[in-house]
């Protein structure tokens, strides 16, 4: 089995979408020839050509305006939104046009696409390069929103998601494109959208995260004593997600601390918690902690450590909530 | 009549100084004297030098991504020239640096700006700028705004200039900017930098249009092309839209034809997409050369002058490096500090236990706060 990056296994998905599927489009800013600013798209446009692998004008609502155009017409189109930050010009496409098209027509039109985002910080990358919107698309009604964290679930989840009939938002974790490889299998699989990963069993808490703080969270359970057990849960999709491997595993711990990158109020954190105080209310130990983003707008870079919840804080949110 | 012409327009190209360094008298007239010609020259000259600086800096880690200037520069130093200091608006996007200088913009500012702090845009008192505009071609409304304010304020001899790419008119705020400020009336002055390229996408592929400069006929903006490497016909472009401007003429487009001689940013790497050879044939045209070499016709300028003025160039940005290097490490809290003009309570919590809490609250630490209703 080929191991490869998080940038090398959706590369490879998408070759293998285009391969098996004449309607699978890709378009975005720099995706042709340059093959994306991340490389992500690299040699697609070469080996599917200039009308599969397609370098669009500069407009994100452009490109997820008229990725609806494409879908309604039957393609599947992956756009791709540069950056995180450049969602906002194609907001309103995706929230009140794509979300919006099968509800509206009662199931006559609808937007099968799946809009590749890179997203987060601790890149050191310029402003509005390293937000974390997730809640904001998990809050829209008719998008489903994803975070693999890993090579080999951002291969089935994108599968999943092409494949999916309704427009799915796909956030790659920019800090881990490269950071490391694993095997993925060469033929195509699929992960269900809205199942999750335990990655770590434990019995003494539930940390439930996604995205690029799954590698915090590992950080911050090494340098806990070896008698903590820690149930490490990577939800992988914000929305659906899993609210039953959440919940079987707080009603096993009795305490969870969630953890994202994204600010605290109205975070995704706040929805997870929320869930769990319904469903394991007389199973709790210590109230559900939440350790993310700050309540501010993500700093340049020099302070953006100082802002991301970086495995300290995540430890300090682990003892706090068990020492309760 | 059933089919009759209902609107007529052309495109006009302006050049003064050509690339041989050859000037055109009669264009010349009322545009500028060689006393400015050199101090232009001394101004791209010396953000030249800052921006190889900027370069080597990213390569060694001392600094983040940055966008060079390189070749751009007569866009920068022609138009800031033709705008009028502390009373006018800069609404720039990032690559017209000499701009902001001459504006009085410290130049260490955009040095801190690019090594990721935000006060690089804490743009100081009295200096009419807007911050760098990362996101494209969102920033032209806001240069369409503080135009209209001016209109609304009835404020004389005042107008504004925003500089864009190629690549930012295909957003629509790019549009949305163009028909306010066409429909308002606004003394706004539209300049596109069209460097050819948006990162790996050239303007052929941008855009299926001709020319940039067409795109204002659509507000009925008086538009005009440009070389954008030559200071002359960029300070006049400039200047004459600014006087129109002012005296109530509405806003006017400027495509200046230029090219951005270096990658996209230090993060790109051009030789995936574009040719060596146009790079080649566009390093003949650049704005130095031409400019020194008319300067050298007419005499004022010689060997001399030109080992003085680098080393000069190299001094000032020895000493805008030290600046920027120099800046004491802002505090760690220092992003809550600008997030409201009163922090909100929670906030202010999250910001003074960021240290020692790891955000989030037991009931038994929410109990040491006090929980009157005065401060909630
Ligand atoms: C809204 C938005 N979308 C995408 C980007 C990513 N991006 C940065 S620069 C750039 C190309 C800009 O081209 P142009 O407007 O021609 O300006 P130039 O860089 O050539 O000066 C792109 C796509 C961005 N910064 N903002
Ligand atoms: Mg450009």
């Amino acid at each position: 089995m080929p191991e490869m990056t998080l940038v090398g296994a959706i590369n490879h998905t998408l070759d293998l979408a285009l391969a098996s599927d004449p309607d699978v489009i890709i378009l975005g800013e720099d995706v042709g020839l340059n093959g994306g600013v991340f490389r992500v798209t690299d040699g697609l446009q070469a080996k599917h050509g200039k009308d599969r692998v397609v370098d669009t004008p500069l407009d994100e609502s452009g490109i997820i305006g008229s990725a609806i155009g494409l879908a309604i017409a039957g393609m599947k189109p992956v756009p791709e939104i540069q950056f995180d930050g450049f969602l906002g010009p194609a907001y309103d496409q995706l929230v009140n046009h794509a979300a919006r098209m099968r509800t509206r027509t009662r199931g006559a039109v609808t937007v099968p696409m799946t809009v590749r985002v890179p997203v987060g910080g601790g890149i050191h990358a310029p402003e509005l390069h390293s937000d974390s919107p997730e809640a904001i698309y998990a809050h829209s009604p008719g998008v489903k929103v994803v975070m693999p964290s890993t090579p080999y679930d951002a291969k089935g989840l994108l599968l999943a998601a092409i494949n999916d009939p309704d427009p799915v938002v796909f956030f790659e974790p920019k800090r881990v494109y490269r950071s490391f490889k694993e095997e993925v299998p060469e033929e195509p699989y699929e992960i269900e959208i809205g199942k999750a990963k335990v990655v770590n069993e434990g019995d003494d808490l539930t940390v439930v995260t996604w995205g690029a703080p799954v590698f915090q969270c590992l950080a911050a359970m090494d340098e806990l004593p070896e008698d903590v057990s820690i149930e490490l849960i990577d939800l992988r999709s914000i929305y659906p997600w899993d609210i039953d491997t959440v919940v079987e595993s707080v009603r096993k711990t009795g305490r969870c601390v969630v953890v994202h990158e994204a600010p605290m109020t109205a975070g995704f954190g706040a929805e997870v918690s929320s869930r769990i105080q319904e469903e394991c209310f007389l199973h709790l130990h210590a109230p559900v902690q939440r350790v993310t983003g700050f309540d501010t707008i993500m700093p340049y870079y020099k302070l953006e450590l100082e802002y991301l919840p970086e495995a300290p804080r995540i430890k300090k949110g682990i003892e706090e909530c068990l020492a309760y | 009549m059933p089919h009759r012409t209902v609107y007529e327009a052309k495109i006009e190209h302006l050049q003064i100084l050509d690339e041989d360094g050859k000037l055109d008298k009669k264009l010349a007239k009322d545009t500028l004297n060689d006393d400015q010609v050199i101090h232009l020259y001394e101004q791209m000259r010396i953000c030249r030098e800052l921006d190889e600086i900027a370069f080597k800096l990213q390569r060694s880690g001392r600094m983040g991504t940055y966008p060079q200037n390189k070749g751009q520069e007569a866009n920068a130093v022609g138009s800031a020239l033709a705008m009028k200091k502390g009373v006018d608006w800069l609404v720039p996007a990032y690559r017209e640096n000499a701009a902001l200088f001459m504006h009085g913009l410290p130049m260490h500012y955009v040095l801190v700006y690019w090594m990721g702090d935000e006060r690089g845009s804490k743009i100081p008192e009295g200096v009419n700028i807007t911050p760098l505009s990362v996101p494209i071609g969102t920033h032209m409304l806001h240069a369409t705004g503080i135009a209209w304010a001016t209109k609304v304020r009835k404020e004389k001899d005042k107008a504004v200039i925003t500089y864009f790419g190629d690549g930012a008119t295909s957003e629509g705020d790019f549009h949305g900017a163009m028909n306010f400020a066409s429909t308002m009336q606004v003394p706004c002055i539209f300049y596109c930098q069209n460097n050819q390229w948006a990162i790996s996408v050239p303007r052929e592929q941008q855009m299926n249009s001709q020319t940039v400069a067409q795109k204002a006929l659509a507000y009925d903006m008086p538009t005009l092309q440009i070389d954008g490497n030559d200071i002359f016909a960029v300070f006049k472009a400039v200047k004459d839209a600014r006087k129109r401007a002012v005296e109530g003429g509405g806003p006017s487009f400027i495509e200046a034809v230029t090219y951005r001689l270096a990658d996209h940013t230090t993060a790109d790497d051009a030789r995936r997409y574009r040719d060596p050879a146009e790079v080649e044939a566009w390093q003949a045209k650049d704005p130095l050369i031409r400019t020194r070499l008319y300067l050298e016709s007419v005499g004022k300028w010689d060997d001399k002058k030109q080992t003085e003025l680098e080393d000069r160039a190299k001094k000032i940005v020895g000493e805008v490096v030290k600046a920027a290097e120099g800046i004491e490490k802002p505090h760690p809290s220092d992003f809550f500090n600008f997030m409201y003009a009163k922090l909100p309570r929670d906030l202010a919590e999250q910001r003074d236990t960021m240290r020692t809490s790891s955000i989030g609250r037991h009931p038994e630490q929410a109990g040491l706060r006090p929980q009157t209703a005065e401060s909630r």
